[in-house]
């Protein structure tokens, strides 16, 4: 009898709030912590290696660790801690290499006046990012060869790329590359999806010759080579051919990366932006690659993240980066001991972690403004 | 205002189609279709899927290309000549059945990305028409929102918008309420029967024989590739006189 067959509503159903979730902290560890034998076993596992770990790890770093020290005698005395003291001593060397003590504010101040660019570039509040965009990609590259390389006319003295060295040298091959291999990416996907065949046949054989040779094979080429094609006087500087090397490179996989953006879109977003009336270029610069790119920013920084990565490479064409200068300075016999190779070690692996981990979170942040933006 | 690339064009012609074939691959997809469109006219194109009426409309404003004849739009025939494509696209709307706004941009930027780009309208002047028209298509407090946020009736409403804020002479409208849930697809047909009214040319692909019957001043009836039957809506419908029209209209309406 309660079943009608024939029913009209008379009443609303009122709108209630859903039941009560119990959010305590017991509640949540019951059911994601211990909810099964096998869950609390892997739980309880979890957190005893990590209470065995993690008092090793704060002695070694800190409470044993030297922190003040002339030279490497404190630290051959107290092993079972790092060797700070190696490290506050060797910063200097790090940081610039050979680059000529009275003439290191000149660093200093490319790599401020960058980082002031940099961060005003990549925070989306701020205000003028245009200006920011064209004082990084257009002015700020001219401003930091001068001051880095001299010019005699500003009565700066030259500096020869051959002394400049440590984190100048990794920071400035990861700029050039991330600065070049974008763009260039992006002009040699739309060329192997042109229409034109001498464009895509190009642009084809450059992306998979370079795809299948390890990046060493280039960066040798590009030592050896790039001199042979050029005219002597033109003859690339030593730092210059790596570089170029490390843009090339890099924009094969942009490339690769860029066009997976591309070929998700629909082909109604072409056509709409062609029966507008949109040029090539138009359609390409407002609608198309604004989302293509957005599409595969993960991508995009996974290569930026392997990049960086690789400006250690470099070293084997005879620049001293970061790593390289690293090294060396383990070879001071005056800090010789057994904790300075891990103490070193241990520093440069922050040193690359804090760039690498920088990258990928801002672009996680970059891809949650998107995806609130436009809630799709 | 402009030249005709063509001597001798007759002015009260909006789109001329002259003997023209299309083949995709070795398919025949339009088979020497005739049809003259008079500036202020409103054409309806129906016919079963696959007859090529969506083919013959995208050729207008060159989205495809067809292989053989002429088609002259607003004094301008058609060619490879890429300059002379856009030229046309200026002056040609086109509202798609998939709506295809873009994603990334809100509507207010959707409608005026081409007018400030194009047309190098400045952007307030271009903001001010599109706001205008956003009116007109009763979405102005929609503005500032982006696409996904809004329903589909009022997405192809933005379309038409966009469209329109080109000050096109021609529209073009290629299935606008196929994709549409059933109670919105009145809004989008309202919204046409208005630009009907204002006198401006259109050729429209639709399943909508109500509109039809309604709005337009010929019905053109496609069939494999080729133009069966071209009358004013009430014969066409009422007293259809080709079999395979029959036929189709007995199909659609029940």
């Amino acid at each position: 009898m309660s079943q009608t067959l024939v029913f009209v509503r008379t009443k609303s159903e009122p709108l209630d709030p859903p039941p009560t979730l119990s959010s305590s902290v017991l509640v949540w560890a019951r059911a994601n912590l211990f909810s099964s034998i096998g869950s609390t076993v892997t739980t309880l596992a979890f957190v005893a290696l990590v209470l065995w770990l993690l008092p090793e790890l704060f002695s070694w770093t800190i409470t044993q660790a030297v922190w003040n020290a002339k030279d490497g005698e404190a630290c051959r005395q107290h092993q079972d801690g790092a060797c700070w003291a190696f490290i506050s001593a060797k910063l200097d060397y790090l940081r610039f290499g050979s680059y000529p003590v009275d003439q290191r504010w000149r660093v200093n101040l490319t790599e401020w006046v960058g980082a002031v660019l940099i961060a005003w570039l990549l925070w989306p509040e701020a205000p003028k990012r245009g200006m920011a965009a064209l004082l990084f990609f257009a002015i700020f590259p001219i401003f930091a060869f001068v001051l880095l390389h001299g010019s005699g006319w500003l009565g700066l003295p030259i500096v020869d790329t051959l002394l400049w060295g440590g984190m100048l040298i990794t920071l400035l091959t990861a700029a050039v590359g991330i600065v070049f291999s974008l763009p260039l990416g992006v002009l040699l996907a739309l060329g192997r999806r042109s229409r034109m065949p001498v464009v895509r046949s190009a642009s084809i054989l450059f992306i998979e010759f370079v795809r299948g040779v390890p990046f060493i094979t280039i960066l040798f080429m590009a030592n050896a080579m790039l001199p042979l094609f050029l005219p002597e006087a033109w003859a690339p500087d030593r730092l210059l051919r790596p570089l170029v090397g490390m843009a090339l490179f890099s924009a094969a996989y942009m490339a690769e990366e860029v066009r997976g953006g591309l070929q998700s879109l629909r082909r109604g977003q072409y056509e709409a932006a062609m029966a507008l009336g949109l040029s090539y270029p138009l359609m390409m610069g407002l609608v198309i690659l604004p989302q293509a790119l957005t599409l595969v920013i993960p991508g995009i920084v996974n290569n930026f993240v392997g990049l960086f990565m690789d400006t250690t490479l470099v070293s084997i064409v005879g620049l001293a980066d970061f790593l390289e200068a690293m090294n060396n300075a383990m070879k001071d016999p005056a800090w010789s001991g057994p904790t300075i190779m891990p103490t070193g070690y241990v520093f440069a692996g922050v040193f690359y972690f804090m760039f690498c981990f920088g990258m990928t979170r801002y672009s996680a942040f970059v891809e949650g403004k998107l995806a609130k933006g436009r809630k799709r | 205002m402009r030249t005709p690339a063509t001597g001798g064009h007759d002015a009260t012609l909006a789109i001329d189609f002259i003997g023209v074939h299309k083949w995709y691959g070795t398919f025949h997809a339009l088979r020497n279709i005739n049809l003259t469109v008079k500036r202020g006219e409103r054409i309806v194109i129906c016919g079963p899927s696959g007859s090529g009426k969506s083919t013959l409309i995208r050729c207008v404003n060159g989205l495809e290309e067809h292989q053989r004849g002429s088609i002259i739009v607003d004094g301008v025939e058609l060619t490879r000549d890429v300059k002379r494509i856009d030229e046309v696209r200026k002056d040609v709307g086109m509202v798609f059945q998939s709506f295809n706004l873009f994603p990334h941009l809100t509507v207010l930027e959707n409608c005026t990305l081409a007018p400030i780009w194009v047309r190098k309208t400045p952007k307030r002047q271009a903001e001010d028409i599109a706001m205008k028209l956003l009116r007109r298509v009763k979405i102005p407090e929609q503005a500032s929102k982006y696409p996904a946020q809004l329903s589909g009736g009022q997405q192809q409403r933005v379309a038409i918008a966009r469209a329109l804020c080109m000050n096109p002479r021609i529209m073009l409208f290629d299935e606008p309420t196929s994709a549409l849930d059933p109670e919105m697809v009145k809004e989008v047909l309202d919204t046409m029967s208005e630009l009907a009214q204002e006198g401006m040319t259109m050729m429209v692909v639709t399943h909508e024989m109500g509109f039809a019957r309604q709005v337009a001043d010929r019905v053109v009836f496609m069939d494999n590739g080729e133009i069966v039957e071209i009358n004013a809506p009430d014969p066409f419908f009422d007293n259809p006189r080709h079999q395979r029209t029959k036929l189709f209209l007995s199909q659609i309406l029940h």
